[in-house]
C-alpha cells in the first residue's frame, strides 16, 4: 500500500525537475504572474545575460501596485517614476510576448483577484509571482508562493523555482463560524495564535467543517494572509464549491478537458493517515470578530475585548514590540476596542477586494450614513469586480452613504499609489498588513473584515456588527 | 554575485523582533527599474525625519555604525512582504552579513541571491553580540563562511548551521540561473511528460 500523502506532498510530488541529495528540489511552475514593481530588474537581468523567457504562454501579467484609484488618473499618471515602471511592464512584455492584461482591458486588477477571476489558477498547480500574497491562489488547492525578482528572474529563464522542500501544517477549523464574523476574523485568529513567525518554513493545509463550509472567495481571503504567520503558503483541498466557481472561466479546461481536469483534480486531497509536521485545531465556533490594534497582524483582539497590557507579554522582547506598538498607534492598554475612532476607512486589496467583499460591505452600510468624521475609500479588486458591483448596484449604495467608489488596484492597502494616510490617521483597513508606515507614514492601521469595516464607517468607531442593525 | 567566504566587519545592533520589509524599504522606494540605488532609502522612515533630516537616535546615523558591514537583529527578521528591494538596500548600504535567531522565507532566499550571508543563532548569543556592539564601538565581529564560525575579540567563538548548497553558493558566487540552465535536458524531459498529463 502506498503512504499516505497530504495535499501539499502530492502537488510537489508532481512538479519535481530534479531532487538530488543535498541540494534544493527543483520545481516546475505551472503559472507564473507577473506585475509591475517586482519585474523590471529581472526582465533587465536576462537581456545583459542574453538569456530567453522559457514559458511566455505560462506567464501572465496586469498592473495593480502603482496604478491611481481616479478615473482621470488611471490613464494619465502624474508620479513620472510610476509611469515609467508601468511603461517598462509594457514593453517587457510586448518584446517577450507575455499577455498583459493592461488598465482598461477589462481584465486589469489585483494581480491575486484576476488569476482565479479568469480561471488561471487551477487545482494542482504551482503558481509564483513576485509578491508574498501568491499564497491567495491556494485557495484552489494550488501550491502558490511569493518569490523575489532574482526568482522572478529565474523563473522566466527555467520555468522552474529551485526549494528547499517545506514542512508540513494542518490547521483544522470545527463548526461552522458564527453569525457575524468571517475568515477574515478567522485568519486573523489563526495569526494571532501561532504568531507572525508561527509558521515559517511551513505550508498549512486548512481543513475541517468551517473550512468546508467557506465559499472560494473566503478561502481565499484565509490563504492570503498566510504569509502573515510567515508560511510559505496556505491550501484548501479543492471540492465541489471549487469546481462550481471555476466552470466556464477564459482561462478554464472547456468540454471533455473540463471531466478529465475534473477526474484528476478530486484526488488532490489529503489522504486518511496522512502525517504533518504539526496540527493545530482550532473550535470555529467561539470565532469573534477581530481588529488588530498593534504594528503586526499578530497583535489583535475581538472587537469586544480591551487592548491587552505589555505586562501580559509571554517574554522581554514581546514586551518591548508591545510598548513599541503601542506608542506607534497612538494607544493605551486597557482602552476598549469599540472606543477606538478613525478617520479613514479602506475597503479593498488582494485580501478582501472580491465582490463578495463589496456585497457584505455594502449590505452592512445600506440605508445608513458615513459618519461625519470618516473618509472611506471603496476598492474594487479588478475591472471585472468593479463592473459586477456596479450590475448589481453596490456602486449605488456605498456612494449614496458617502463612501468613494473608485477604480481597480491595490490603493491603500501599501499605498504605492496616491492613497495613503496622513501621519497619525487611523484606519480601519480590510488589507493584510498593520506594519509601520505601511499605508502612509506614521499612518495607524487596524485589519478588520469588510463586514467590521462598514460598521466603523458608519459609527465612526470598531463596533461589534454581530449586533448590526441591517436597513436592507 | 560577489563569493563571501570571510568577512571581518563592524556590527551595528537593532534591537527590534520582527523586522518586516516595510521597515528596510518603504514603498515609495519601489518604483525604480534598476537594482541600484536603493541604499540611500534603507531603514528610511527609521533613519530620516519627514524633513529629511538625520534622526540622530537611529543606530545606523551614528558614526561608529556608518560603515557597519554585519547587522545583528531580532527574531523573524525580513518578514512580509517578498520585495527584493529590501536585500538589495542592505547590500548597498555596505552590509555582507546578518545575525539573527531567526529570517522569514522569502527574505532568506532573497539574501542568498544576493550575496548577502545570513546566519541564525541562538537567542542568547545574538542578545551577547548585540549588547557588545552597543558596548564596544566599534564592535567587530569575524565570520568564516568556510569553516561556519563567527568569534570576536574578546573570546566569542560560536559555529553556524548553514544549509550546505547555500553555503556552496555564496563561497563561490555562483549564479543560480545558469546552474539550473545546465539541467535543460531534465527539464524538457519534464515539460513532455507534464505535456501528457495536464489537460
Amino acid at each position: 500500500m502506498q503512504t499516505p500523502q497530504s495535499l501539499f506532498e502530492k502537488v510537489w510530488d508532481l512538479h519535481v525537475v530534479r531532487a538530488p541529495e543535498g541540494e534544493p528540489t527543483l520545481l516546475y511552475i505551472d503559472l507564473h504572474l507577473v506585475h509591475e514593481v517586482t519585474s523590471p530588474q529581472a526582465f533587465e537581468g536576462l537581456r545583459l545575460a542574453k538569456r530567453k523567457i522559457r514559458r511566455p504562454d505560462l506567464t501572465f501579467a496586469t498592473i495593480d501596485h502603482n496604478v491611481p484609484t481616479t478615473s482621470d488618473e488611471r490613464f494619465q499618471i502624474k508620479d513620472q517614476i510610476a509611469a515609467q515602471q508601468i511603461a517598462t511592464l509594457r514593453k517587457n512584455c510586448e518584446a517577450a510576448g507575455v499577455p498583459l492584461f493592461d488598465i482598461g482591458s477589462g481584465r486589469q486588477g489585483i494581480v491575486h483577484v484576476i488569476g482565479p477571476e479568469l480561471g488561471l489558477t487551477q487545482p494542482g498547480m504551482t503558481i509564483v509571482c513576485g509578491d508574498s500574497h501568491t499564497s491567495t491562489h491556494g485557495a484552489f488547492g494550488a501550491l502558490a508562493f511569493g518569490i523575489g525578482t532574482s526568482e522572478v528572474e529565474h523563473v522566466l529563464a527555467t520555468q522552474c523555482v529551485s526549494q528547499t522542500k517545506p514542512c508540513s501544517m494542518r490547521i483544522s477549523v470545527s463548526a461552522k463560524l458564527p453569525g457575524g464574523t468571517t475568515s477574515k476574523d478567522l485568519i486573523l485568529d489563526v495569526i494571532r495564535r501561532l504568531g507572525t513567525d508561527g509558521g515559517t518554513g511551513h505550508v498549512i493545509e486548512y481543513a475541517g467543517e468551517a473550512v468546508r463550509s467557506l465559499t472560494m472567495e473566503e478561502r481565499m481571503t484565509m490563504c492570503n494572509m498566510s504569509i502573515e504567520c510567515g508560511a510559505r503558503a496556505g491550501m484548501v483541498a479543492p471540492d465541489d464549491t471549487t469546481f462550481a466557481y471555476m466552470q466556464g472561466r477564459p482561462y478554464a479546461p472547456k468540454e471533455s478537458a473540463w471531466d478529465e481536469a475534473i477526474t484528476m483534480w478530486r484526488k488532490l486531497v489529503t489522504d486518511e493517515g496522512a502525517a504533518f509536521d504539526c496540527e493545530v485545531v482550532i473550535d470555529g465556533a467561539k470565532l469573534e470578530p477581530i481588529v488588530t490594534w498593534g504594528t503586526n497582524p499578530g497583535m489583535s483582539a475581538p472587537v469586544t475585548a480591551s487592548i491587552p497590557a505589555p505586562e501580559q507579554a509571554r517574554d522581554a522582547s514581546e514586551r518591548a514590540a508591545m510598548i513599541s506598538a503601542l506608542e506607534y498607534m497612538g494607544l493605551k492598554a486597557g482602552t476598549r476596542i469599540e472606543d477606538i475612532t478613525l478617520d479613514r476607512v479602506f475597503i479593498g486589496s488582494c485580501t478582501n477586494g472580491r465582490l463578495e467583499d463589496l456585497r457584505a460591505a455594502a449590505k452592512v452600510i445600506q440605508g445608513h450614513k458615513v459618519h461625519p468624521d470618516v473618509t472611506v475609500l471603496v476598492v474594487p479588486g479588478s475591472e471585472a469586480v468593479k463592473q459586477a458591483a456596479e450590475r448589481e448596484g453596490l456602486d449605488r449604495i456605498f456612494k449614496e452613504a458617502g463612501a468613494q467608489w473608485r477604480e481597480p488596484g491595490c490603493s491603500m492597502c501599501l499605498g504605492m499609489n496616491p492613497d495613503i494616510l496622513a501621519p497619525k490617521q487611523r484606519c480601519a483597513s480590510t488589507s493584510n498588513r498593520n506594519f509601520e508606515g505601511r499605508q502612509g507614514r506614521e499612518g495607524r492601521t487596524h485589519l478588520v473584515s469588510p463586514a467590521s469595516a462598514a460598521a466603523a464607517a458608519v459609527a465612526g468607531r470598531f463596533v461589534d456588527v454581530r449586533g448590526w442593525e441591517y436597513r436592507n | 554575485m560577489e563569493p563571501i567566504r570571510k568577512h571581518s566587519g563592524v556590527v551595528a545592533p537593532l534591537h527590534r523582533e520582527n523586522i518586516d520589509t516595510d521597515q528596510i524599504i518603504p514603498k515609495q522606494h519601489l518604483k525604480r527599474i534598476e537594482r541600484t540605488g536603493f541604499g540611500q532609502f534603507l531603514f528610511f522612515d527609521w533613519r530620516y525625519h519627514p524633513d529629511g533630516r538625520d534622526r540622530e537616535d537611529f543606530v545606523l546615523n551614528h558614526e561608529h555604525f556608518r560603515k557597519a558591514t554585519i547587522l545583528v537583529a531580532g527574531k523573524n527578521f525580513g518578514c512580509g512582504s517578498s520585495r527584493e528591494h529590501a536585500a538589495w538596500a542592505l547590500g548597498e548600504f555596505g552590509f555582507r552579513v546578518i545575525l539573527a535567531p531567526s529570517f522569514a522565507d522569502i527574505f532568506r532566499n532573497n539574501a542568498g541571491n544576493n550575496g548577502l550571508l545570513v546566519i541564525e543563532l541562538a537567542e542568547p548569543v545574538i542578545q551577547r553580540i548585540a549588547e557588545h556592539a552597543d558596548k564596544h564601538r566599534p564592535y567587530q565581529l569575524h565570520v568564516d563562511l568556510e569553516n561556519q564560525t563567527i568569534s570576536d575579540d574578546f573570546g566569542l567563538s560560536e559555529r553556524f548551521e548553514i544549509d550546505a548548497f547555500r553555503r556552496h553558493r555564496l563561497l563561490h558566487g555562483l549564479d543560480e540561473i545558469g546552474m539550473t540552465l545546465e539541467r535543460e535536458a531534465d527539464i524538457a524531459s519534464f515539460e513532455e511528460r507534464r505535456q501528457s498529463r495536464v489537460p
